[in-house]
């Protein structure tokens, strides 16, 4: 009775079924694109009239507000971009791909286990959390360690956006270390090569595609990190010279400031200006990414 | 076979639940906001220096007209202005007066009626540095070279004082960010209105978050609301000019004006109020409301 009813149902309810789950899977591009399209639409009346575009590049002086003479550039806002996520990266990159190379060649199965779920916890720690980490814990440290006059900096905001990045460089790494078939390991250890040579010399550059695939996932992290660096880096307008230095990034800039615009106003306007760069610098990091991961499976493939 | 089957089933399930769930929020949040008070609310929001006092006055008044809710919220001044402007306030809470631009827009947008300004308290806008400083008081031509956009100071030596903790010497900046009404209320009367914020200040989103990040960096100078003030900073005294007697942020001197950085904070209505918005404002400027200033740690219209 049961069986039948079961049947039933599943025959008359299928189609619905594979219906509505159809519509979830084209409904991310719908978003995507429809997500674009806004972000696009409100910024797309600065750039016609009231931005000039190349003080928005080379200036750094960010003043959206001012009543004297309102000036939006956003040099200091790039830079402080570039440079905490540049420091992150040099961070996450080694740690992260050295993790991964541990878990998938070194360890023993069970190890591996428990260390991957540690890993990947880190990147279920929310990003403000990570950010009163570094306001509160690390701030202080900082000025202890450096003798650095405030401790929010691009030191502080960098080190943060590594230990976010890192599960997400290891995950992706990992997979692109055991995607490398076991043909290639036993051939290298029939050649008398020791574990590290197997490494150097034949996983790096058998997995080279998925691993730069990892590190640029990692990048894309770091630019759209909002939260985090808004807390950690110091909100501070201007281009660094030291890495003690606070700065501010693009996308804290978006946070802080788009509740006081006017809707529709010049300053609400930019806001999206740089909201579609930073867009514009993920969706091609990526692209670039997922290109690469293609890449591998092509020649897998064939 | 069998738990192929079953599993559209389940799946199904999940999603009628999903919906009923949702569709079951829905209707108690749509619910939600008129019942407990007959519909009766009054939205605030702006500056986050009177966040705690516009917080409690809407908790004594709701012991006095338990069928009025004021909800609150903070942002900053331009935060509350620009939601004035918009039109989906019924007060915004400012630090600062409107600008004459900000007024003509909101006239503008809302058929040729002009907000309307009731001064709700007084507050010592006051200068904080981290409580091992031994600088005690600073003259406002020395607060304008180290704020100002092409400011001379850059170092606690200039100011003659060596600070303990502070191998560097250099004079950390911090500020509020440019949504404040204090960020610009400060401008004005330190810097004029002729001249620029340095860039480079350590922006903070809050008048609490100001005084916490000062009382943790020992190069710190930041400036906030005097309700503010914590064993962990230290409250400058401040001279009009260089050579004269500088003046302690206190009920006194922001009554009288002898404190540089005596100012009014304010409640701004898009027009004429709602009765029941008019009734909570003569409320706050009752010696009852007024009281509250008092306990939150600013000072009354009228003195205490």
């Amino acid at each position: 009775m049961r069986r039948r009813l079961a049947r039933w149902v599943s025959r008359s309810f299928e189609p619905l079924i594979e219906w509505t789950i159809r519509l979830c899977g084209w409904s991310a591009i719908f978003f995507v694109f429809g997500i674009l399209f806004f972000v696009f639409r409100e910024a797309a009346p600065a750039l016609t009239g009231g931005l000039n575009l190349k003080e928005f590049f080379t200036s750094q002086n960010w003043r959206p507000d001012s009543t004297i003479q309102p000036q939006f550039g956003i040099l200091a806002l790039m830079a402080g971009t570039a440079s905490v996520t540049l420091l992150a990266m040099a961070i996450a990159v080694p740690g992260g791909l050295g993790a991964a190379i541990f878990v998938s060649e070194y360890c023993a199965p069970r190890t591996r286990e428990g260390l991957k779920i540690v890993i990947e916890f880190l990147a279920a720690i929310p990003s403000v959390v990570w950010g009163f980490v570094g306001a509160m814990v690390l701030n202080p440290v900082i000025i202890k360690a450096t003798g650095a006059p405030i401790g929010i900096n691009i030191l502080n905001g960098g080190i943060i956006l590594a230990l976010m990045s890192v599960p997400i460089i290891m995950s992706v790494g990992e997979d692109a270390l055991r995607a490398v078939p076991d043909t290639y390991r036993e051939a290298a250890v029939a050649l008398g090569a020791s574990r590290w040579q197997i490494v150097y010399k034949v996983l790096l550059p058998a997995a080279k595609n998925g691993l730069l695939a990892a590190v640029l996932l990692g990048v894309g992290r770091a630019v759209g990190e909002t939260m985090a660096v808004l807390m950690a880096t110091g909100h501070a307008v201007q281009i660094p010279h030291s890495l003690l230095d606070p700065v501010r990034t693009l996308t804290a800039t978006i946070a802080a400031e788009l509740g006081e615009t006017v809707e529709g106003g010049l300053h609400y306007r930019v806001l999206f200006v740089i909201g579609s760069l930073l867009m514009i610098m993920t969706l091609a990091v990526n692209l670039t990414a997922d290109l690469i991961v293609k890449g591998i499976r092509g020649r897998q493939d064939a | 076979m069998q738990p192929f089957r079953l599993r559209p089933i389940t799946l199904l399930v999940c999603a009628v639940c999903l919906n009923a769930a949702c569709s079951g929020g829905e209707k108690r949040e749509a619910g939600s906001a008129p019942a407990p008070s007959s519909g009766v609310v009054i939205r605030i929001t702006g500056s986050d220096t009177m966040v705690n006092l516009v917080q409690a006055w809407a908790e004594n008044y709701k012991k006095k007209r338990p069928d009025i809710s004021v909800q609150v919220a903070g942002g900053g001044s331009g935060v509350g202005i620009a939601g004035l402007i918009d039109g989906i306030l019924d007060l915004a809470a400012s630090s600062r007066e409107m600008e004459p631009s900000e007024i003509e827009r909101a006239t503008q947008k809302h058929g040729g009626v002009k907000p309307k300004e009731y001064a709700v308290a007084l507050d010592a806008l006051s200068v904080y540095v981290h409580k091992d400083n031994p600088i005690d008081a600073i003259a406002m031509d020395d607060l304008a070279e180290i704020y100002g956009d092409k400011g001379k100071i850059d170092k606690w030596s200039q100011l003659g004082v060596k600070v303990p903790g502070c191998a560097s010497d250099t004079i950390v900046r911090v500020g509020r960010q440019n949504s404040s009404g204090t960020y610009v209320y400060f401008r004005e009367a330190v810097l004029g209105r002729q001249r620029e914020y340095k860039l480079g200040s350590i922006d903070q989103s809050g008048s609490k978050d100001v005084v916490a990040l000062v009382g943790r960096t020992p190069c710190a100078i930041g400036y906030s609301g005097m309700a503010y003030a914590t064993p962990e900073v230290k409250t400058l005294e401040l001279a009009k000019q260089k050579g004269q007697p500088p003046v302690a942020p206190s009920s006194q001197s922001a009554l009288d004006k002898s404190y540089p950085l005596a100012r009014a904070l304010y409640l701004y209505s898009p027009g004429e109020p709602k009765p029941h918005v008019k009734e909570f404002l003569d409320w706050v400027l009752s010696p009852e409301g007024q009281k509250i200033v008092t306990d939150i740690g600013f000072v009354p219209l009228h003195g205490s």
